[in-house]
């Protein structure tokens, strides 16, 4: 077997690899002709063919790429006969549509792109084909949803082409939406993705509840794709695409894969009376709907799709009567179908080619012309009138047969199919017919390169297919369809093709049927009155309700998001703090909390009366209304805060808090030097009322959080145990500093590195470049001047002297940094001219080096059993003034840490000087100009 | 003691937050300082509140004595402190930026910048 040899999956990967290439091998060699790339999809029609034995007999060839078994997404790989024929057709009419559009599109500089997407389809239609597991078939089948979006909309140019385009991506990958829901719902009841777990497990599916929602969502897919009333509208419009692509994706394969995904899915999801009556209907309707309308259409291309609705619509309606021979009918329309109808739509293309144009009303007597391309269209006719010797003349047979053989529905379905099969018969003589009888036009066609090979070989090798498997049908199909009917209907059956059957009821319905048919077509002149009324009818059709439904969604999302995304600052605020509100406040709902108040500690007065200075602080400043007391009542806040937490045993943060609110405040007298005056805006804003409620719930659910933190103790704190090895395994009294430096050193790195692009990012809002300190400077007071050329260098050294030492007492890299940064500032506050510099490096410098330090000194404990940033350990040695200093990597960490701290200080300070000197708001002479 | 400053953290949280929601960008920057102290004494305070101890094992001893303040927390909130300055640098010169490029038209003028 080949497929033992050669995976099919690699024949999948190879017409992808073909898509690849093909854009380029065709355009810069152009002695090699387009048609020698059909060579591709020939080879994978006989390697298909060369395994096809085995399979005939009812074998499946199964196996398996692995892919990410994790999530159950292995690429199941399975040859069934239905498969199989899927394979075959989509590579063996993929073969003649090369050929064909190699002439069609010939001289033309999108043919490379145009195979490039064709070669892409039917990778993705072969891997539909021999795909068993259901979310990589999935994959594949909004693959070719995309590659048909891509090939109708070939020529871009027609906004009709771009719209028709559209339509049909949004219907199909629609579509796909729901046949994926589907999958997942099926994954749910069954455990697996592979159709063949699902078929063993069919039983289960139905009895299920979720059946039908799974049924329908699949159908949906299904319908969709295969053009199913009410969603056939897509497939008309999709002619807009060159001819090949008609005849290939939107009539031989592609709409064919809903019937072909409904078949293998059969013995899963059918035998119920969902199943059984949705399709019927669904069936029924479409296939009479689309004959009606087929019959009365003048272009050539139009007329053929909506044909192909209705043949679509027969497949439906036949493997949802649940029949054994109704889906070996079934199956042999598929075939016969793909063969009578991409031969025609072949013909149509090369007619609209010779002479210009598709209106059946302008083509008469073109035997003359394009004999070859004549003969072969009228035999494709014959075999869609359903005439003798033709194989479509056995499938009607068998058509009519089931409907009798089924009771009382099938009478009435027997009448829908004579109408559909008599309009069909009218529709096949109008393409395959009348464009070759009568006299030759007086004018000549313009052009006569439908004589070329390429253009006649599909339809005279599809014509002779169907005169081939017409007279031997046993022979050829005979097998293939039995395996076929084993698959889908789950039961052995042995079938006999006949071409003659003999004089029964049914030859009598066929001669009926042909005989209405060519009747209706000789008096076609005398009903084109109904006919232009039936055309007018279907103006008002899928299409026009579609567009304006998809233009009134995109105007009720525009609405929306203009209404949820109003670009007002304040709205968007007023919502983020009401949905963390109610979230806390829902999550405390149900956790079902008592509020209890805790009893601990009684209240010590200073800190009373730190907190109600704090409190009124805080409110003062929201009813402040310049802008240099809003910057002072803050820092008070701050330095209120460090109070805290001085008072509550913690000497490092209150040091910190300090420190930063005085370089706030500096950051402050610089960012708002020169800004105008502060102005009332009154529209901007919450109206009070609402920003009032915020504020107090967000106050309340802060206060809550608070309190429920202190009655939530779920496990010991992680912090005793840091305090107990923290003396013996860090070497540090500063359990604070012990923790920032060596346990949790790696969220420190984290930290400073935020610090820095925060940095970056000031620096790079207000312009990099070499600091260029302007001629006007700020005059220093000479006070100032004399006395930082003591107190700057002496708040250095001090600096130093609170990062070695903030290991056992108060301090560390944060402080140090700050502080050294703190004298730098001060330098050149007293000295405008002089560069900052700490150590003799700049604000840059200083964070590079600082960062690169930070890192190195983690790299030690790469070498131990312990990972990145383990502390290493060295001696320790007596320092004057600090005491013993233990060495070691979280001392040369917090080095690290000082430099960055003092260096991203420095390079925020720098910024905001430059950005004063250098681009002062000016002062508001005007109103602004109001929006 | 706790409640007490459950309650500080309300308030400042309270102000912080209309500050936010009121009036030019100038307040919003006052009312995210607010709020970042808010969050960091929640921190703070959420780990327990010690009675003057500090988190620094004694001269003679070999781990903190019982009852005292949480260090993790302070690391915590440090680091925050810090970081808290750093994005307050930031969002002083987006400030300044936005002046620059829209003028007095303030919060609401900020739409008409998104294009």
């Amino acid at each position: 077997m080949p497929f033992e040899f050669f995976n099919p999956a690699f024949c999948v990967a190879a017409l992808f690899l073909a898509a690849l290439l093909v854009p380029f091998v065709g355009r810069k060699n152009d002695r090699l002709p387009a048609t020698l790339w059909a060579l591709v999809p020939a080879a994978i029609f006989f390697y298909f063919l060369s395994g096809a034995g085995p399979i005939w007999q009812g074998a499946t060839w199964r196996s398996s790429l692995t892919w990410a078994p994790e999530l159950g997404m292995d690429w199941d790989i399975w040859v069934s006969p239905v498969g199989l024929l899927l394979a075959l057709l989509v590579s063996g009419i993929g073969t003649l549509i090369v050929i064909y559009a190699a002439a069609y599109l010939k001289g033309s500089d999108r043919l490379g792109r145009f195979l490039c997407y064709l070669f892409l389809f039917a990778g993705a239609m072969l891997g539909i084909a021999v795909t068993e597991n259901a979310l990589v078939l999935f994959v594949f089948w909004e693959l070719t949803s995309i590659a048909s979006y891509l090939l109708i909309g070939h020529y871009h140019e027609k906004l009709e082409s771009r719209k028709s385009a559209l339509d049909a991506l949004l219907v199909t990958a629609g579509g796909g939406v729901a046949l994926l829901a589907g999958f997942l719902l099926l994954g749910e009841i069954t455990g697996s993705y592979r159709i063949g777990v699902w078929v063993e497990a069919a039983d289960a599916i139905r009895a299920h509840p979720l059946y039908t929602g799974a049924f329908l969502c699949v159908l949906l897919g299904a319908i969709t794709k295969s053009a199913q009333f009410p969603f056939h509208f897509w497939l008309p419009g999709a002619m807009a695409a060159p001819a090949p692509v008609s005849a290939y994706l939107h009539s031989a394969t592609m709409v064919k894969v809903g019937i072909f995904l409904l078949a293998i899915l059969h013995p899963a999801l059918g035998g119920t009376d969902l199943w059984h009556y949705t399709l019927l209907g669904l069936g029924a309707i479409t296939m009479v709907w689309g004959a009606l309308v087929a019959m009365v259409q003048t272009d050539l291309k139009r007329l053929l799709a909506f044909s192909t609705v209705s043949a679509l619509g027969t497949l439906t309606m036949l493997l949802g009567m649940e029949h054994t021979l109704s889906v070996k009918v079934a199956m042999l329309f598929f075939i016969v179908h793909a063969l009578y109808k991409g031969a025609l739509f072949m013909v149509a293309g090369a007619l609209e080619k010779g002479t210009g144009t598709r209106e059946i009303t302008q083509l008469r007597g073109l035997m003359r012309s394009f004999p070859v391309l004549g003969i072969a269209a009228v035999v494709a006719a014959f075999s869609m009138s359903g005439l003798p010797p033709f194989i479509g003349f056995i499938a009607k047979e068998l058509l009519y047969e089931v409907k009798l053989e089924t009771p009382v529905i099938g009478i009435s379905l027997l009448l829908c199919g004579i109408v559909a099969n008599a309009a069909n018969v009218v529709v096949a003589l109008k393409v395959g017919v009348l464009p070759f009888l009568g006299e030759a036009p007086s004018a000549e066609p313009k052009s006569m390169k439908p004589t070329k090979i390429g253009y006649w070989i599909g339809p005279v090798l599809l014509g002779f297919g169907s005169i081939a498997f017409g007279v031997f049908p046993d022979a050829t199909l005979g097998r293939p369809l039995e395996a076929m009917v084993a698959q889908i209907a789950a039961e052995e059956v042995t079938i006999k093709l006949k071409l003659w059957h003999g004089f029964n009821l049914v030859l009598l319905l066929s001669l009926v049927t042909v005989l209405s048919g060519v009747g209706l077509f000789l008096i076609r002149k005398r009903l084109s009155r109904y006919s232009a009324a039936l055309r007018e009818g279907v103006g008002w059709n899928g299409t026009t309700i579609f567009r304006s439904g998809i233009t009134g969604f995109l105007h009720l999302s525009g609405f929306v998001t203009r209404t949820i995304q109003s670009g007002r600052l304040h709205s968007y605020l007023a919502v983020i703090f009401s949905v963390a509100v109610v979230g806390l406040v829902a999550a405390w709902w149900k956790s079902g909390y008592v509020l209890s108040l805790p009893a601990r500690g009684e209240i010590r007065p200073d800190v009373a009366i730190l907190t109600i200075f704090l409190a009124v602080a805080s409110i003062t400043l929201v009813r402040c209304r310049r802008r240099m007391t809003s910057v002072l009542i803050l820092g008070c806040i701050g330095f209120g805060i460090a109070g805290f937490f001085a008072l509550h045993g913690a000497p490092d943060l209150a040091i910190t808090q300090i420190l930063v609110e005085t370089l706030t405040l500096l950051l402050f007298a610089l960012a708002l030097y020169g800004l105008p005056a502060m102005r009332e805006e009154r529209r901007a804003g919450v109206s009070r009322p609402i920003a009032v409620t915020i504020s107090v719930a967000v106050g309340l659910a802060f206060t809550l959080l608070t309190l429920k933190a202190f009655d939530v103790q779920v496990a010991e704190p992680v912090s005793l145990e840091l305090a107990a090895k923290s003396l013996p395994e860090a070497f540090g009294k500063n359990v604070v500093n012990v923790i920032l430096v060596d346990f949790r050193a790696l969220d420190t790195l984290g930290e400073i590195t935020v610090l820095l692009i925060a940095a970056l990012g000031v620096s790079a809002m207000l312009g990099t470049g070499r600091s260029r300190y302007s001629r006007e400077r700020l005059e220093a007071s000479p006070v100032l001047s004399a006395s930082s050329r003591y107190t700057a260098p002496a708040m250095l050294i001090f600096s130093l002297y609170l990062l070695l030492r903030g290991h056992n007492e108060p301090g560390g890299g944060f402080i140090g940094g700050l502080v050294a940064a703190m004298s730098a500032v001060l330098m050149h506050l007293a000295y405008p001219a002089q560069k900052l510099r700490i150590f003799r490096l700049g604000a840059g410098s200083l964070t590079v080096v600082g960062l690169a330090t930070a890192v190195i000194s983690g790299m030690p404990g790469l070498f131990s059993e312990a990972g990145f940033l383990t502390a290493q350990w060295g001696p320790e040695i007596p320092l004057p003034a600090v005491g013993k200093v233990k060495l070691g990597t979280p001392l040369v960490f917090d080095i690290g840490v000082y430099l960055v701290v003092a260096g991203v200080v420095l390079m925020l300070y720098e910024a905001m000087e430059r950005s004063r000197v250098r681009e002062k708001v000016e002062p508001e002479s005007q109103p602004a100009p109001t929006p | 003691m706790e409640t007490l400053a459950a309650l500080l953290i309300g308030t400042l949280a309270a102000c912080g937050t209309l500050l936010v929601l009121r009036k030019g960008l100038f307040r919003i920057l006052l009312g995210l300082v607010l709020l970042g102290q808010a969050a960091n004494l929640l921190v703070f305070t959420a780990a327990g509140l010690g009675q003057g101890d500090t988190a620094i094992i004694g001269p003679d001893e070999q781990t903190l004595a019982a009852g005292h303040p949480d260090p993790l927390a302070q690391a915590l909130v440090l680091t925050a402190i810090v970081i808290s300055f750093g994005v307050l640098a930031f969002c002083l010169v987006l400030l300044r930026k936005t002046r620059a490029r829209i003028g007095a038209a303030g919060v609401s003028g900020l739409a008409n910048t998104e294009t």
